[in-house]
């Protein structure tokens, strides 16, 4: 469990409002994705693209969610965290682009 | 509390049985110690009621599904306990929504089941059919879709673990009607699940608050209804004795520290004394213990404590800076982390700030006039309540302005004898948590055969929501009075469109009104009405001390309001202080 919890600091400014992609491992079945995306409707977060893949042997998945101007990233991961279906949350910093070229790519190319 | 041995004890290797998944669920909960459910059968349910049949586990029929979501948040406001609702799908479901949602916002442990139609139906718009799961999902802590009887043997257990674990919450369980049916083989029983321990919050961090205690000059605890929930009220009274530091309390925390404790300064926030809020200005220090900054607490955020630095202790790793930048968090179980810094505290008097906060609270006393000369002003009326009633009684609440002359002049002198619904303010709560919490008391043998010790204060347009339970009370016969501040208004509504609407009453006042006392007696139940002309509270006295489950009419005038307030949006120190009316 304390894996998946932030820590108790809270002290200093928040990160800067821009663009992060945020990487959780979740529990493979049918209700975790509303779980996920249900919160962001919920809380008013700014959710630009999100992505989803069974790993492993199928019993969790991997979600690669895209935060685009949100003021309140560390929320966005608390709120996340609190999520009994969702195992771990972390930041990937070095993915952003890349994730986001090839989802367009593939996504552009699968319109008539 | 301990589970009713089932023959078959944990990790045994008892024969291998062949149940029905809604005999495995009711078995569940037997193990979960589980001895009061509240709810109504319908179609999707009914193979989990005929498991009920004949069962120790003693079934309440409340009269409408959001009655029996409340009548298990009174049990569980009470107990501190996972409580269990029952309801059947579509409607059933459905109507059971509100409490779940008010249960989510005041961190009530509750478990809910539903019914619902069979696997081979889901998706083709069956009678009776809702998406139960996605509908459950934003107002519960958690919520399952069980798709094999098998898997009641993980859920029922983990359910109630969340439920309780950590910040409490409501968990919805939807059980559709042929896993109630298919049979499945049981051969070890999971152990019930219960609160789990919370994790100890670093040393660094207790060391950092105490440092922050002793060393600041103008230290304030801010109590919400975390303290309750973790058992923490003593451990908070003897850390403010301690550090020298006033206490202020939400809605949710009334009864943490008996009004009477000289370092109380009552509730903070919309309807505070004004003294409370004034102090908060020059707080250098503000320690919020299990609370939120709820809006209704903090007014307009950035001007809240503005001159304070800000610790925050929950047990809900999210709150901490949710609403306002924390200087310190402390996540975990508020009275382990209080006891652990009462360890470590040394005492440090403060005899010029404890001064200034006795003289704000001196000073800016509520505004009513005396009693003798109106002995029913809402603000009497719950002075005499408290000076008649045991300090033990637990007092359930509507949502209005008869819920905040509770909170403001009703002395709640110990934790979990306010019931009240803080965060979604549901109308209709009131009614359905005194049943389900005298239900708990009556169990608990901690109810007096004389008279009643479960007193819900409503409103003739809150009581109305939920009036069906009456029938429920009247069937139980449970040490219940209901007392109706009726001034014929939806009160609170129409208090703020006097003050910020300019006096355009839209849709706030009731042309006709049912006789609440005739009422009470079409549904059995004894029924009276307090004659204002005639040594009012007397009368109220005799009808209280009558024993059985009651409701009593108590007109109050209509123009009465309750103040001091804060306008919605504004600063906590902008109170509307004085009587805006000729009334006062």
């Amino acid at each position: 469990m304390s894996d998946k919890l932030p820590g108790s600091d809270s002290g200093g400014p928040p990160p800067p409002a821009g663009r992060a992609v945020l990487q959780l491992r979740v529990r493979n079945h049918p209700g975790t994705m509303s779980h996920i995306t249900g919160l962001f409707a919920r809380r008013a977060f700014n959710l630009e693209a999100i992505a989803c893949a069974p790993v492993g042997d199928g019993t969790s998945s991997t979600v690669l969610l895209l935060l685009d101007g949100e003021p309140r990233p560390d929320q966005v991961e608390r709120q996340l965290a609190k999520l009994y279906d969702v195992l771990e949350v972390r930041h990937r910093p070095d993915l952003a682009p890349r994730f986001l070229e090839r989802l367009a790519g593939i996504l552009g190319g699968a319109e008539p | 509390m301990p589970p009713p041995d089932q023959g078959n004890g944990v990790g045994s290797t008892a024969t291998t049985m062949k149940i029905t998944g809604a005999d495995l669920l009711r078995t569940l909960l037997e193990r979960q110690g589980i001895t009061t459910v509240a709810g109504i059968p319908g179609g999707a349910i009914l193979p989990f009621y005929d498991a009920l049949h004949g069962s120790a586990v003693r079934h309440v029929l409340s009269r409408h599904e959001q009655g029996a979501g409340f009548i298990a948040q009174g049990m569980a406001r009470v107990t501190g306990r996972a409580a269990v609702c029952l309801a059947t799908s579509g409607p059933g479901a459905t109507n059971l929504i509100t409490a779940l949602a008010d249960a989510r916002l005041d961190s009530v442990p509750l478990v809910a089941i539903t019914g619902q139609v069979s696997q081979s139906l889901i998706g083709t718009d069956a009678f009776q059919e809702v998406d139960t799961y996605g509908l459950t999902l934003p107002v519960t802590k958690h919520n399952f879709l069980v798709r094999h009887p098998a898997e009641l043997l993980e859920i029922v257990p983990l359910a109630f673990r969340l439920a309780e674990s950590g910040r409490p919450g409501p968990v919805a369980i939807d059980v559709p009607k042929d896993v109630q049916c298919a049979a499945v083989e049981v051969d070890r029983w999971p152990e019930p699940g219960g609160a789990a321990p919370a994790a100890p919050c670093p040393d660094e961090s207790i060391d950092a608050l105490c440092q922050l205690l002793f060393e600041t000059e103008r230290p304030v605890l801010y109590l919400g209804g975390g303290v309750i929930a973790s058992g923490a009220s003593e451990l908070a009274r003897a850390l403010a004795h301690r550090a020298s530091a006033p206490v202020v309390s939400t809605l949710m925390a009334l009864g943490a520290l008996p009004p009477e404790d000289p370092l109380h300064l009552g509730m903070l926030g919309m309807h505070a004394a004004k003294g409370t809020n004034l102090l908060l200005e020059e707080v250098d220090l503000l320690v919020a213990i299990g609370a939120r900054f709820d809006d209704r607490a903090t007014g307009l955020v950035r001007e809240f404590c503005p001159r304070a630095t800000i610790v925050h202790i929950d047990a809900d790793p999210a709150e901490i800076g949710k609403i306002k930048p924390a200087f310190l968090g402390l996540v975990g179980d508020a009275a382990g982390i209080l006891r652990r810094v009462l360890d470590r505290l040394p005492a440090r008097s403060r005899p010029a700030w404890t001064a200034r906060a006795a003289a704000l609270r001196s000073a800016y006393p509520l505004h009513h006039p005396p009693r003798a000369a109106e002995p029913l002003h809402p603000v009497n009326l719950c002075r005499f309540l408290g000076e008649i009633l045991p300090p033990d009684t637990v007092v359930t609440t509507d949502v209005g302005q008869h819920q905040m002359w509770v909170a403001q002049a009703y002395p709640v002198r110990r934790p979990r004898t306010l019931l009240t619904s803080g965060g979604l303010g549901t109308m209709g709560f009131g009614l359905p948590a005194a049943i389900g919490a005298a239900l708990a008391l009556v169990e608990a043998g901690a109810a007096a055969p004389g008279g009643p010790r479960v007193v819900c204060v409503s409103g003739d347009g809150s009581l109305l929501m939920n009036i069906q339970e009456l029938a429920t009370l009247a069937e139980l016969g449970l040490p219940v009075a209901v007392l109706v501040f009726n001034n014929g208004q939806l009160g609170l509504v129409r208090q703020q469109q006097q003050l910020f609407y300019r006096e355009r009453y839209s849709a706030s006042r009731f042309s006709a009104a049912p006789d609440f006392a005739a009422l009470a007696r079409a549904f059995g139940l004894r029924g009276a009405r307090i004659d204002p002309e005639h040594r009012p509270l007397a009368a109220l006295a005799e009808a209280l001390a009558s024993p059985g489950p009651c409701v009593i009419d108590i007109p109050i005038h209509g123009r009465a309001n309750v103040l001091p307030m804060v306008p919605p949006g504004a600063a906590n120190r902008q109170m509307i202080a004085e009587p805006a009316s000729a009334h006062a």
